[in-house]
């Protein structure tokens, strides 16, 4: 595929088909790590990074070892298996190697082990029919979504709590409330890639 | 059944070679772990105040490892802290000087008013943003608790619109004083006697008319004192506790009676 189509789908899974916003995948670190934006954006950075990570070998492992040998049925499990590894593998290297990256993940790298968004993507990569170039840029894409519903929710939930919502309504509700209208305003991104890409 | 077999196989391949990957990962990528920081950590209180500039107790034990940092920081922990923290690092004991919360405001409902019936947000950030505060004086205790929120021990409440401190409660962490968006709580060592208990810089004039209580800087104190520890600066009467003697004369002739023991401040909490 063309660079053109590269481009159409990073953007359609940034705005149009937002993972968390959506496609409802990765609501759990969406609800728990937005309170403050330092949080938010390092545990997006971690999402980007395992979420590339994992398409670049699960790909593979559903193409070459999967599919010929009958055992697509096998997916899920293996794919599970083999990011958790992966994102311990990672986390074990970044220890060793890349200090400074390590403490800035932090806590997030191990929590991303098991997130629905990221098992989401390599198998909406598979059942997508994209190649492997496109896999990765879907992926990256669908991590840039990921980061900007993170901050754009974090700076959300900062007013929404300074602005003293009424006690039934304070905490949880109101972050859901909010997280609802945010995600039916990015509904407003509808057809943004047909007009203009001309699809 | 081959077809079983085939899948179980793979699976089981898959998660062997991972698990031999991540053993010899490990292994080879291990990284090695300070003992010493493992125990400093545990013989730290684990307030995360910051009271010590570390970011946390983690922050401090890192430093405290790596050396080069004064093991009598953690004023929660006082001196068994740096007690253990000595031990541990094997050097010597080095006291910790205890601190405490002061309020240096007194601007209670006998001595001060309100100049507006305040409705909004009841938080001390909020108040102030609306001309100063509910209080006539815009230097004083909000009184609405910021400080009392942030505090891990439960050592401040709110009594007739000032904050006041349990200091058999308070570590002297500080994170009031940091809270307080007016500066009026400030920490001190805890071996304090006297306490100015207004923060007002305003002319005497002008404090005389919003708070019975405040410094209106008549210098009395500044002459009386026998080892020149105060110095009115900014119309506001300023004690400095290394100079001070603890003879209390400040309090005695204070105009307004806003020098105070720092027993009736509610400090003494190792003496009493």
């Amino acid at each position: 595929m063309d660079f053109r189509g590269l481009v159409i789908i990073l953007l359609s899974a940034v705005l149009v088909n937002n993972y968390v916003l959506r496609q409802f995948l990765g609501i759990c670190p969406f609800l728990g790590v937005s309170k403050e934006l330092g949080s938010a954006t390092g545990m997006s950075i971690a999402v980007i990074f395992v979420m590339l990570m994992s398409t670049a070998v699960t790909w593979p492992i559903q193409m070459y070892l999967l599919v010929p040998n009958g055992m697509g049925y096998l997916q899920t499990i293996v794919f599970i298996l083999v990011i958790a590894a992966l994102v311990q593998l990672v986390e074990i290297a970044l220890k060793k190697y890349v200090k400074s990256l390590y403490s800035a993940l932090g806590v997030y790298l191990p929590l991303i082990t098991t997130n629905c968004a990221v098992l989401g993507v390599t198998i909406a990569n598979i059942n997508k029919g994209y190649g492997f170039a496109e896999s990765l840029v879907n992926a990256f894409g669908s991590g840039l979504g990921f980061f900007l519903a993170m901050v754009i929710f974090s700076g959300v939930r900062g007013h929404t709590e300074d602005s003293e919502p009424p006690e039934s309504f304070a905490g949880l509700p109101i972050t859901l409330i909010s997280a609802a209208i945010l995600s039916l305003s990015f509904f407003g991104f509808n057809g943004v890639i047909e007009n203009l890409f001309g699809q | 059944m081959s077809g079983i077999l085939l899948a179980v196989v793979s699976v089981t391949a898959i998660g062997i070679l991972c698990a031999v990957m991540l053993a010899v990962a490990s292994k080879v990528m291990a990284v090695a772990v300070d003992e010493r920081l493992v125990s400093l950590r545990e013989c730290l209180p684990g307030a995360n105040c910051g009271a010590c500039g570390f970011a946390g107790c983690d922050g401090y034990a890192a430093a405290l490892a790596a050396g080069g940092t004064a093991t009598n920081l953690c004023i929660p922990g006082g001196d068994p802290v740096s007690r253990q923290v000595g031990e541990i690092l094997g050097v010597g004991f080095v006291d910790v000087v205890e601190r405490v919360a002061v309020v240096h405001c007194c601007g209670t409902s006998e001595n001060t008013r309100d100049k507006m019936a305040y409705q909004g947000v009841a938080t001390c950030v909020a108040a102030k943003l609306l001309y100063g505060g509910r209080g006539a004086c815009a230097y004083g205790c909000l009184g609405f608790g910021d400080c009392a929120a942030v505090c891990p021990n439960g050592a401040i409440c709110i009594e007739d619109n000032l904050a006041r401190i349990n200091t058999r409660l308070c570590t002297g962490c500080g994170l009031c004083a940091k809270t307080c968006p007016n500066k009026v709580i400030y920490t001190q060592a805890d071996v304090i006697t006297t306490v100015v208990t207004c923060s007002n810089l305003e002319k005497g004039a002008a404090i005389r008319k919003k708070c019975s209580n405040g410094c209106i800087g008549c210098k009395k104190c500044e002459r009386e004192c026998p080892n020149g520890a105060i110095a009115v600066v900014d119309n506001l009467a300023r004690i400095d506790y290394e100079k001070c003697g603890g003879c209390g004369k400040c309090a005695e002739v204070c105009t307004t009676k806003c020098i105070r023991r720092a027993s009736y401040a509610g400090i003494f909490r190792n003496a009493g």
